[in-house]
């Protein structure tokens, strides 16, 4: 099996607010991060696919494909945007790195039809990261 | 496909210590022979840097697995305190009789860290330089179940 990868860097704001929860509490659970006025990120994100090479192309999937659907699922939709307010697929949600990482492998993963998603890691800055992926036996986190 | 999706938490810090890698089990031609560079007996340093990955259910109230705060306290007291800016030969009680290699490093990393009460700690890597790096997930799923 080969495992292949392409990054991508996408720029976002966001901030963490429960409104189930008083201001005191999410000021005390979120901290600088509950700022209403939101701030902002360069996220990186390193999306893994893995599969076997095509005996005639060599390819596990066109990487022109893996690109273009990173264009319009990730791209598209969270570059330069706000996350609290402008990504659907979040609503509802503190837009934390573990929850857009879900949120992305739930887009691409019917959109992989070549080789198989293996695994999303979304970069918040160069120190944190949340990991996403199927916890079967090729888990990246089993390794 | 219907296995179920797991995050992980990953969160990079960095400390300075110097080390000698020396064996008392070993002769002096053995330590220079086995150890190179790394045995000169006035020490050198490095700048390390330590992942560490814990995993656990995402909380819905907060969307996390771990508040970062919490995981920064309990690193800073149980690793940094200990290891930043020390000798870990002669500051580190673990290293009095163990080669303080950085794959020793990743197991006593990993004790010290493994009982962090809001999540289950996955694995230590370290970047011992950037060309170097080790990585420890403990024995038989050891570390604090969730």
């Amino acid at each position: 099996m080969i495992l292949l990868t392409r990054k991508i860097e996408f720029s976002a704001s966001h901030f963490y607010n429960n409104p189930s929860l008083s201001p005191e509490e999410n000021r005390r659970i979120f901290g600088k991060c509950n700022n209403p006025h939101g701030h902002g990120h360069n996220y990186t994100l390193e999306v893994t696919v893995e599969g076997e090479p095509d005996p005639v192309t060599g390819m596990v999937l066109d990487l022109k494909e893996l690109k273009d659907i990173l264009e319009r699922e990730v791209m598209q939709r969270m570059d330069h945007r706000h996350l609290n307010y402008e990504v659907p697929e979040l609503t509802g949600q503190i837009p934390t790195c573990e929850n857009i990482s879900r949120v992305i492998w739930l887009l691409l993963e019917p959109k992989i039809t070549q080789g198989k998603l293996h695994r999303v890691r979304l970069y918040e800055s160069p120190d944190l990261f949340a990991d996403c992926f199927r916890n079967g036996a090729n888990a990246p986190g089993n390794s | 496909m219907s296995s179920p999706l797991k995050i992980e938490l990953g969160r990079r810090y960095r400390f300075s210590a110097s080390h000698r890698l020396h064996s008392a089990h070993l002769t002096e031609e053995e330590n220079c022979r086995v150890f190179g560079k790394c045995n000169n007996p006035y020490g050198h340093g490095h700048n390390y840097v330590v992942e560490v990955t814990v995993s656990g259910n995402v909380d819905p109230a907060t969307g996390m697995i771990a508040n970062l705060a919490d995981l920064d306290a309990y690193v800073e007291r149980n690793m940094l305190d200990e290891f930043d800016l020390k000798s870990l030969n002669e500051d580190v009680p673990a290293f009095r009789d163990t080669v303080p290699t950085t794959e020793n490093l990743c197991i006593e990393i990993f004790q010290r860290l493994k009982s962090f009460p809001s999540a289950k700690l996955e694995r230590i890597r370290i970047e011992e330089t950037g060309k170097n790096s080790f990585e420890y997930s403990g024995e038989n799923s050891e570390g604090n179940r969730q």
